[in-house]
């Protein structure tokens, strides 16, 4: 037998990976262009060899071997280099001669890429494609007594209220005494909620940051963004842009010193602080910039060297008891702006959602609450936490909002949910599902990120190698041969589009629906769902 | 749709007035029920202005209860009014035993209680009454409040004016509200026939709530006892009125406010914008989404008139000074008031407010961007 070479436990062939190439020598022209725009190195120039037999006509002639060499592409089957069926060869491509094919059974690299002991990490969210979010249909279509509205010419007021809101009883009296009222923040739904600067590239940031500028000042759409957890570029902070961002301050803190120190050249207030206590992605996980990421803007901004790993503490360090730091942070970070900006917490979705709630109604300064459910995306976490950690935002969501309709503060906290919002594209639906569920609004992150920017990563585990600084379009990406790929008036261009279309939908859906002057939260009796049990979970109609 | 019909008279009117005015408007509603709230009380029960008059229908073994009830409150009725009914009902209305409306004295330990205190006890008595009968249906309780008298039944105006002799010389009334039902319910529930009354607010609307169900777990979770009901989404309209009022201490301008704000744009060029801002967002679940024709009656016999903000229902104001009407249809006011200056009607538009008070000397209109 011939030597099969090395054979380690770890030696996978191309079957075993979940991507295979499929190539055609017919169609390449070997210009190469594959392998140089792999992110992961996943394909070589092959040399390969052939030996065709020749048999020649009468018996004069023996048979005999003619041996030939052709060029083509090598995939590597390393563990380190298995495909990650980005596509991106496919796009350079100029003959369409490669693309990248899903494998037929479950790969055999989910064994193996652990090497060194260290367990998988990725960027990108859960891999599971089904979304509860998507079963939900609006059944409370007006008819006859209650015409449907006209989704198209009808005057709509979409917006939503971030902020602590005084029940109208201590509202009035405050009126009258001339008291302090809480700030309130007059919003759009859907907030492009916590990516880092050092998450995101730079180009995609600035794209970011300049189609919701766009959508503020020229289309009238109070739409916000939220910084994540690594600072704000200095000239964001002094400049009139300042109030369409959420400020997020997280466990490892980055970039608050430079936003301390910006304070007493503010222009303009923030929108909000967001206070971060966790994600959906990776709850009870701090977040983590692994050191590829790290050069010297990113380190400068968030006050750190550069080219280390900056892993942020699961817990806010200077905690006692969650009571007392969430009650203290946020009382200090509403009095660092005169109590004029709203502070909320940010937390995963958990079954101890009511328990934070709780503590929230009591705390005056308390002006909202974000949940981020299993399905929330991030830049880098290891694959357990993404896969298998978390709550589903619906429950967590409907239990927090019924919650507050018990004690009658549903007006007063805010929910905004997040977490899978639009994973299989239905954006509006999924929006509009929480918000009747009982969401003030919603925050999403992957789904801008896929609709501005083209991003490639999916549920059924494609790419997601955000967290190694080698995102093939320039998403999140420091290396500026990378994120130099992303335009970012064409990012911002694509923002525009998506809240254009977004309000669309939402309008199309609320209009058949009769609502047109106030944002339908809450309104359970408009949804239906073909599974009972949900149906009785989630307390709305259990339609066949 | 619904039909709405309110008059308020210097000289005391008989229902029938109002049953008229619906007749004409036949063609909106479709016999399955009627509602009447009469106030300012003329007739027999003018003489009993302070006292609590009590009105519903009653089974014969619920008219038992409810004497027992009353009588161990010591409550003691100080006045009947008899409505007999002809033999066979007309087609749809259900055969009842009797149909109560009865004057009371208060109970006299009840005399020395704040009058706060008194309304408040008034209110918790009358959910007593309906939560007893609610089981059985023995009991129906639609109104138990000082110069207040309601009837409600099913069937059409016209044909059950006639069967309950509501022409009846007794029941005479200066400011009355009505309403024909068209039923958007398969089920005819007494209980979601309007005018809806709490504490001397009444409302009647026409209409489709469609923001019903938050508002209505904004309302019962204020933890007030009388928020409760809702067999009809037009309740929450009345309870939104009597929060307003009692609850916040606010006027009617603000009624109109908060059902139906203005946009955020707007209010920042409203001359009283920063406040209505916030009072905005602190009843924001009390924004009403149409389309709706709303027609009230506060305590102090102001008859009002407003609609939603989409103003997909019509509505109507005219009359000439000494008596004005508002209606859901021009044909109501016409056979109610056929000799008034037409060219003085009112038609409110989305931000309007019309209202009549007591003096009953001219229509005055409002709009929301005044106050
Ligand atoms: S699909 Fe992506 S990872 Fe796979 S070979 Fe092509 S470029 Fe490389
Ligand atoms: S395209 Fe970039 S952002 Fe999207 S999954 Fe891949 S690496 Fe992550």
């Amino acid at each position: 037998m011939e030597s099969m070479g090395t054979l380690t436990p770890s030696t996978l062939s191309r079957t075993d990976l979940p991507w295979q190439l499929a190539w055609s020598r017919e169609k390449c022209t070997l210009c190469g262009q594959c392998t140089a725009v792999c992110p992961v190195r996943a394909i070589e120039l092959g040399v390969h060899r052939k030996r065709v037999v020749q048999v020649g006509l009468g018996l004069a002639e023996k048979p005999g071997n003619v041996f030939s060499v052709y060029h083509g592409i090598r995939q590597k089957t390393e563990p380190a280099f298995a495909c990650i069926g980005c596509g991106m060869c496919d796009l350079v491509c100029p003959n369409g001669a490669i693309r990248p094919v899903r494998g037929g059974e479950p790969d055999k690299l989910r064994f193996h890429n652990n090497a060194g002991g260290v367990p998988r990490r990725r960027g990108g969210r859960r891999n599971d494609p089904r979304s509860l979010l998507d079963e939900i249909k609006f059944i409370r279509i007006s008819m006859l007594t209650d015409p449907a509205l006209d989704a198209g010419r009808h005057d709509f007021e979409l917006r939503t209220l971030l902020g602590r809101i005084l029940p109208p009883e201590a509202l009035v009296r405050a009126v009258q005494d001339n008291g302090w009222i809480p700030p309130v923040r007059e919003i759009y739904p859907l907030i492009i909620g916590s990516m880092s600067f050092g998450a995101l590239s730079p180009n995609m940031w600035e794209g970011l940051q300049m189609g919701v500028a766009y959508l503020n000042e020229e289309m009238g759409m109070p739409v916000r963004i939220c910084t994540g957890e690594g600072g704000c570029p200095p000239r964001l902070l002094r400049s009139r842009f300042l109030k369409y961002v959420i400020l997020q301050i997280a466990s490892g803190y980055f970039g608050w010193d430079e936003i301390i120190h910006a304070l007493p050249e503010m222009k303009e207030d923030p929108c909000a602080i967001e206070i971060k206590y966790g994600q959906g992605a990776k709850p009870g996980d701090g977040g983590l910039l692994m050191w590829y990421k790290v050069n010297r803007l990113i380190a400068a901004i968030r006050g750190v060297p550069p080219g280390v790993s900056l892993p942020s503490p699961p817990t806010h360090q200077t905690k006692y008891s969650i009571e007392e730091s969430v009650a203290k942070m946020t009382q200090s970070m509403a009095m660092a702006w005169g109590f004029r900006v709203p502070v909320y917490p940010k937390i995963s979705a958990t079954s101890t959602t009511l328990a934070v709630l709780n503590n929230l109604t009591r705390n005056p300064y308390a002006s909202g609450l974000a949940m981020d459910g299993e399905d929330g995306g991030t830049g880098a976490a290891y694959n357990v936490s993404m896969n298998t950690m978390g709550h589903p935002i619906a429950s967590n969501i409907r239990d927090a909002y019924l919650n507050l309709v018990k004690v009658g503060k549903q007006n007063e906290i805010p929910l905004f949910a997040g977490g899978g919002i639009g994973k299989n594209g239905n954006l509006a639906a999924n929006a509009a599902a929480l918000i009747m569920l009982g969401a003030s609004g919603v925050q999403i992150g992957k789904y801008i990120m896929q609709a501005a920017a083209g991003c490639l990563g999916s549920e059924t585990d494609r790419c997601n190698i955000c967290n190694i600084g080698l995102c093939p379009k320039g998403i999140t990406s420091q290396d500026p041969r990378l994120y130099r790929r992303l335009d970012p008036e064409q990012v911002a261009q694509r923002v525009v589009d998506t809240y254009l279309s977004f309000d669309t939908e939402l309008k199309k859906i609320v209009a058949p629906l009769g609502r047109s002057t106030s944002l339908p939260i809450g309104m359970s009796d408009a949804l239906g769902i073909a599974d009972a049990t949900a149906a009785e979970r989630l307390r709305i109609s259990h339609v066949l | 749709m619904c039909r709405l019909f309110a008059v308020t008279s210097r000289e005391p009117l008989s229902p029938m007035t109002a049953v008229h005015a619906l007749n004409v408007m036949k063609e909106g509603h479709d016999g399955s029920g009627m509602g009447l709230f009469l106030t300012d009380l003329g007739g027999s029960f003018e003489r009993f202005r302070g006292s609590p008059i009590l009105s519903g229908i009653f089974s014969n073994e619920g008219l038992r209860a409810l004497d027992r009830y009353l009588m161990d409150l010591d409550f003691t009725v100080k006045y009947k009014l008899s409505i007999r009914p002809a033999q066979i009902p007309p087609a749809g209305t259900p055969k009842r035993d009797n149909y109560v409306v009865r004057a009371y004295d208060y109970p006299p330990d009840w005399l020395a209680l704040p009058q706060e205190e008194r309304e408040h006890r008034l209110m918790l008595t009358r959910l007593r009454l309906r939560q007893m009968g609610e089981a059985d249906g023995s009991m129906l309780i639609f109104s138990f409040w000082p110069d207040v008298i309601m009837i409600k039944e099913v069937g059409d105006p016209m044909e059950l004016a006639g069967y309950l002799g509501l022409d009846h010389e007794e029941l005479q009334a200066r400011v009355i509200l009505a309403q024909g039902r068209q039923n958007t319910n398969y089920a005819i529930n007494i209980y979601a026939c309007h005018p809806f009354f709490i504490q001397g607010y009444a409302t009647m609307t026409n209409g489709e709530n469609t923001a019903f169900v938050p508002i209505r777990e904004f309302l019962t979770s204020r933890n007030y006892a009388g928020y409760t009901g809702y067999q009809s989404d037009s309740e929450v309209f009345t309870h939104i009125l009597h929060y307003t009022q009692k609850g916040l201490g606010l006027g009617l301008d603000l009624y109109k406010h908060i059902i139906t704000p203005l946009k955020d744009g707007e209010l920042g060029h409203h001359p009283n914008g920063t406040k209505l801002k916030q009072i905005k967002q602190a009843c924001r679940p009390l924004i009403i989404d149409g389309p709706n024709c709303v027609i009230g009656c506060l305590p102090d016999k102001t008859i009002f008139m407003v609609h939603d903000s989409k103003k997909l229902r019509p509505g109507i104001a005219g009359g000439s000074p000494g008596m004005f009407a508002l209606s859901s249809e021009v044909c109501g006011l016409d056979a109610a008031i056929p000799a008034r200056n037409k060219s003085t009607d009112i038609q409110p538009m989305k931000y309007d407010t019309v209202m009549i008070p007591p003096g009953r000397d001219e229509v005055i209109r409002w709009n929301q961007w005044e106050r």
